[in-house]
Formats: structure tokens, C-alpha cells, sequence
């Protein structure tokens, strides 16, 4: 059972990593770019679990490191191949 | 004073801090392995610079989240002193010791190179009751993720509880780059509520001897443990 997690910055704090790649694509005349924004993506592969427990436990692990809510929102999903 | 200081994997200014510590107060600190959990009773405890497991996940995530973690919590709740420079300062606000967050760098660079600071007016502190506010201090910055991050809300109420530390502040009146990581209001380190704790970007331990180029962090040095010894 594998399950996605994107974390993403909250509306509002700075990317100065999404603003250098908005910049760069400028360069490049990407033009239609309000703005960019970055994230991360962790994979967790369990073991042994239902879907509903496996998202309940990638919320807690979301709660307890993943994630540092005072900066980042987080999206979880199933991953299905 | 009894001082220990914490080292994980990827500390990489303990030695410095340990020779400002046995310099100044003429006791070694007894060095804090991140998986131990049994030390005797100190005074202060210095969490250094570095970057603690490679900076994974987020800076000091990891490493806040390690065995010796809760001894310096214990260490706290008796009235202990702590002190986080750098990778230490994030690692005490991945800790949830310490508020708000230290992100990139504004201009996406590492930054290496002196800054100066203001004391600021804050409540009773060992870590600054010491130094006279009009004096500045010129030490240097080492870091990519010092960018202090806060709601409006805790901005005001760590300037309305006294709970800032320094600032950076212009040394010339054209210096439009002295703040070196775009930090809200400036701010340079905190304090915690009861002011024992100290969370800081800037290096004192690089400033300690006329070789580093100037020596402003042995007196803040000096002055902080003569303050949490008396």
C-alpha cells in the first residue's frame, strides 16, 4: 500500500525557489506565469494496512515530522498503478 | 558552571563552541551523543551549528526529534539555560521550544559573513542582562535557512513580551543589505518565554579571538555565562 504526501508552502509565505524558477522560465519566454510555487513529495510504502488506517497513519507522521504546519499544508493520497 | 553541549550527526561547530566554553569558564562541557538520554544536572546547554542529519526533510527536523531532545526539555522545565546557534536555533523551533520558522534565505544564497546586532529591550535574560544595549555586536552568519518566519500575530507578541533578542542592524546609513536573509523585522534571535532560552542565526563561537577577525561573540559569551552562573 503506498501513499502519496505533497507537501506544499501555505498561500502567503515566501518561495524564493519558485520565484527563481518563475524567473528563469521568463528567461526561457514562458511568459503566461502568474507565479510559481514548490513543494516535496514523500512516498510511503506500508505494510499490512487497510487504505483507510494507511492515511490515518500518514496524517499522524504528517502531524509528527512531515509536515511544519506554521509554513506548509500537506495533500495525502492513495497511490494506485 | 556545568555546560554540555549537543552533537549529531552533521554538528559541525561543537568544537568551536567547546573551546569558547573551556576558554571562558575553564570547565570542559561534557559532550551530548543525540541518541543518550542520561546526563547529570547542567546549567546551560549549547545545541551548535551544523547541519544535524544532512538538513533532511527541514533543517533540525530530525534532529528535533531525537532521544536527547527530551533530556533538554527536562533541562528547561528545571530553569536551565539553552542556547542554539544556527542549525541549534532551528532545531529548538522544530522542537515546538522555541516559535515560528527559519526558512530559505531570501536571495536563495548561503550567506557567510559578519553582521551586526542590536540588543534589544527584553525581559530579564542571563543571555543579555549582561551587555549594554548601545554597544553592538559584529558577528558573523553562516547559513541558507535563516530567514525567521512568523504570523503578525507572533511578530507582535514577541516584540510586545520582550522576547527579541538582536537585530540586524545597518552599520552605514546606504547599507541596504545588512539584514543577510530577508528575516521578518529583522530579527536575528529570540528568547523564550522566560527568557532561559536563546535561539540565534549568528555565530558567537567565530568570534572569539583577533584571529576570527573580531571578538565581540567571546564578550557576549562571557557576559551570558557570568550571567547564568551568578
Amino acid at each position: 500500500m503506498k501513499v502519496i504526501v505533497n507537501i506544499s508552502l501555505k498561500e502567503g509565505v515566501l518561495d524564493p525557489e519558485g520565484q527563481a524558477i518563475k524567473s528563469s522560465l521568463s528567461n526561457l519566454g514562458f511568459e503566461n506565469l502568474n507565479d510559481v510555487r514548490t513543494g516535496k513529495q514523500i512516498i510511503l510504502n506500508f505494510v499490512n494496512l487497510e487504505e483507510n488506517e494507511a492515511i490515518l497513519e500518514a496524517k499522524k507522521m504528517c502531524e509528527d515530522l512531515l509536515v511544519n504546519s506554521v509554513i506548509e499544508k500537506y495533500k495525502i493520497n492513495i497511490l494506485r498503478n | 558552571m556545568r555546560s554540555g553541549v549537543t552533537i549529531f550527526p552533521g554538528s559541525n561547530c561543537d568544537r568551536d563552541i567547546i573551546v569558547a566554553l573551556k576558554n571562558i569558564t575553564g570547565k570542559t562541557p561534557i559532550k551530548m551523543w543525540h541518541k543518550d538520554t542520561e546526563f547529570p544536572n547542567l546549567d546551560l546547554i549549547v545545541i551548535p551549528g551544523g547541519f544535524s542529519f544532512g538538513d533532511y526533510l527541514r533543517c533540525g527536523a530530525l534532529a528535533a526529534r531525537s532521544p536527547v531532545i527530551k533530556n533538554i526539555k527536562n533541562h528547561i522545565s528545571r530553569g536551565g539555560a539553552v542556547l542554539g546557534i544556527c542549525n541549534g536555533f532551528q532545531i529548538l523551533i522544530e522542537a515546538g521550544i522555541l516559535p515560528g520558522s527559519l526558512i530559505r534565505n531570501k536571495k536563495l544564497l548561503f550567506t557567510c559573513r559578519d553582521t551586526m546586532l542590536e540588543i534589544q529591550d527584553t525581559i530579564i535574560s542571563p543571555f543579555l542582562s549582561g551587555l549594554k544595549k548601545e554597544h553592538h555586536l559584529n558577528i558573523p552568519v553562516a547559513h541558507n535557512e535563516g530567514n525567521f518566519f512568523a504570523s503578525e500575530t507572533l511578530l507582535n507578541e514577541l516584540k510586545n513580551d520582550g522576547r527579541i533578542a538582536f537585530r540586524y542592524i545597518k552599520e552605514v546609513n546606504n547599507d541596504t543589505d545588512y539584514n543577510p536573509n530577508g528575516s521578518s523585522n529583522d530579527i536575528a534571535g529570540i528568547l523564550s518565554k522566560n527568557g532561559r532560552v536563546l535561539g540565534m542565526m549568528p555565530h558567537p563561537e567565530r568570534a572569539i579571538n583577533n584571529l576570527h577577525g573580531g571578538t565581540d561573540g567571546l564578550k557576549f559569551l562571557t557576559k551570558s555565562f557570568e550571567q547564568i552562573i551568578g
